[in-house]
């Protein structure tokens, strides 16, 4: 049993999609987790209920004690009062709009003065020092996502969503990113919850592990345990595959 | 020669674009997002107009706003007395004829936007009308833009229905098109012939504005 804290995360998740059955629970008390498992295990899925972008489902989300969705009590936070961030697999930077005002438009609340150094410090902290004119069809797929990841942090979520945040970049940049996202976490201390089927960012980059297969969890817990002592034969099959693709 | 007739087109035109922007754009976007019990009948009830005959049209139109109608009853029961025969009744069949062409555009413009942009707007704590104006409508706005251009086109040229309801009450709901038909009829063909040129010249004037701005580049 893991103790409430700062980063506790608590997901019990039943959801259909059509022919597709998503029934998972695990609890994470922060950190980095990775969620792992092949194409069309639920990754996304789960994701997505984390950050409130699904409707229709059954069951609980909790975070650092606050509860964002019970379907027995029909709670159910909306995506903006949620206080979670989330990098989509494409980024989905607004096009029309540059960089600085990306990273700005989660920021309306706060006065342009209060604004516009928040957002600097942001770039800075991504290594995107300058780049606030720029626009996201002038980015590379890296500076893409840096700028996605920026704009996600921006408002202060208590959770950071990750869907394959490297999976759309060139296997030379990956490595690099995954060490200032490690940094950026450590950083900012903000828990975070990254989708991959990566064993290699798995290793990397997660304190925590959980391994779904066919819209089920079949093993959860510290990366390294799990990868050194997988509690099921499916588990062990999920591990010794280097990319799941 | 009367140039009254152009300039009520032109207005009559106006407003009525204007309202398929309020109405229309909603409707385009809860079609192109939302998936509504009875979709495809709404589907087709907001395009018929463009199916059918202007004079059906402008008969049922009429059936609804002319005084004996419930609409046209209201009216004169709330004291803004009669719609039929009024200009008032050439932006209402304006408006009917068009505003499908409004839906149609903006409604393809809507779907080609990614959702991700709208759930990525979402998890960044901003409200739904607001992402709507800051997120939604600046990337959709060639498909908008391309149907105000088929919508005003439509408008200007609105004959079947405008007869039927607005009547051609020389100064005061004869229209460009109209004029030109009463032009015709009556052999006066000199003044027929530079309405259509300047009714013409009007049209492709405002297409060749709206093609000009939707080819600027960026967003």
């Amino acid at each position: 049993m893991v103790k409430p804290g700062s980063g506790h995360l608590l997901v019990r998740l039943r959801a259909r999609r059509g022919a597709f059955a998503l029934d998972v629970g695990f609890e994470t008390p922060g950190g980095i987790t990775a969620l792992f498992g092949p194409s069309g295990a639920g990754k996304s899925l789960t994701l997505r209920h984390l950050a409130g972008l699904e409707r229709g489902s059954e069951g609980k989300v909790e975070l650092a004690g606050r509860t964002l969705f019970d379907g027995d009590h029909g709670i159910d936070i909306p995506p903006r009062e949620r206080g979670v961030g989330m990098v989509f697999q494409e980024y989905a930077l607004f096009p029309h709009m540059s960089v600085a005002a990306n990273i700005g438009y989660g920021l309306r609340e706060l006065p342009r003065s209060e604004r516009e150094p928040r957002v600097a410090d942001l770039l800075e902290r991504v290594g995107l020092a300058g780049y606030d004119g720029r626009r996201p069809e002038s980015l590379s797929g890296g500076e893409r996502q840096r700028v996605a990841v920026a704009r996600a942090l921006a408002p202060g979520p208590g959770l950071l969503l990750l869907d394959e945040p490297f999976g759309a970049l060139d296997f030379r940049v990956r490595r690099g990113l995954r060490r200032e996202l490690r940094t950026l976490h450590d950083a900012t201390g903000v828990p975070m919850v990254l989708v991959t089927h990566s064993l290699a960012e798995v290793r990397e980059l997660s304190d925590h592990l959980v391994l779904l297969d066919r819209g089920r969890v079949v093993g959860t817990g510290t990366t390294g345990a799990l990868l050194a002592d997988p509690p099921n034969a499916v588990a062990a099959e999920l591990l010794d595959a280097e990319d799941l693709g | 020669m009367e140039l009254h007739p152009l300039a009520l087109s032109f207005q009559v035109a106006l407003v009525a674009t204007a309202l398929s922007l309020v109405v229309g754009l909603p409707l385009a976007w809860i079609l192109a997002r939302r998936a509504l019990p009875g979709r495809d009948l709404i589907t087709v009830l907001v395009l018929l107009p463009m199916v059918l005959p202007p004079t059906v049209l402008g008969y049922y139109l009429l059936l609804l706003i002319g005084r004996g109608g419930p609409v046209g009853q209201a009216a004169e029961a709330l004291g803004l007395g009669r719609i039929v025969f009024t200009p008032t009744a050439a932006v209402i069949a304006a408006f009917v004829a068009s505003v499908p062409f409004l839906v149609r555009a903006a409604q393809s413009g809507f779907e080609r936007v990614d959702p991700a942009f709208e759930e990525a707007a979402r998890t960044l704590g901003r409200g739904e009308l607001s992402i709507w104006f800051t997120i939604t409508i600046p990337l959709a706005w060639r498909g908008i833009l391309a149907g105000v251009a088929l919508t005003f086109a439509r408008a200007i040229g609105e004959f079947g229905a405008t007869v039927m309801v607005a009547g051609s009450i020389p100064g005061r709901t004869r229209t460009g098109s109209v004029a030109i038909y009463d032009a015709v009829q009556a052999g006066r063909m000199s003044e027929a012939n530079l309405l259509a040129v300047l009714l013409t010249l009007t049209a492709a004037g405002t297409l060749y504005l709206l093609t000009r701005v939707g080819r600027a580049p960026g967003w």
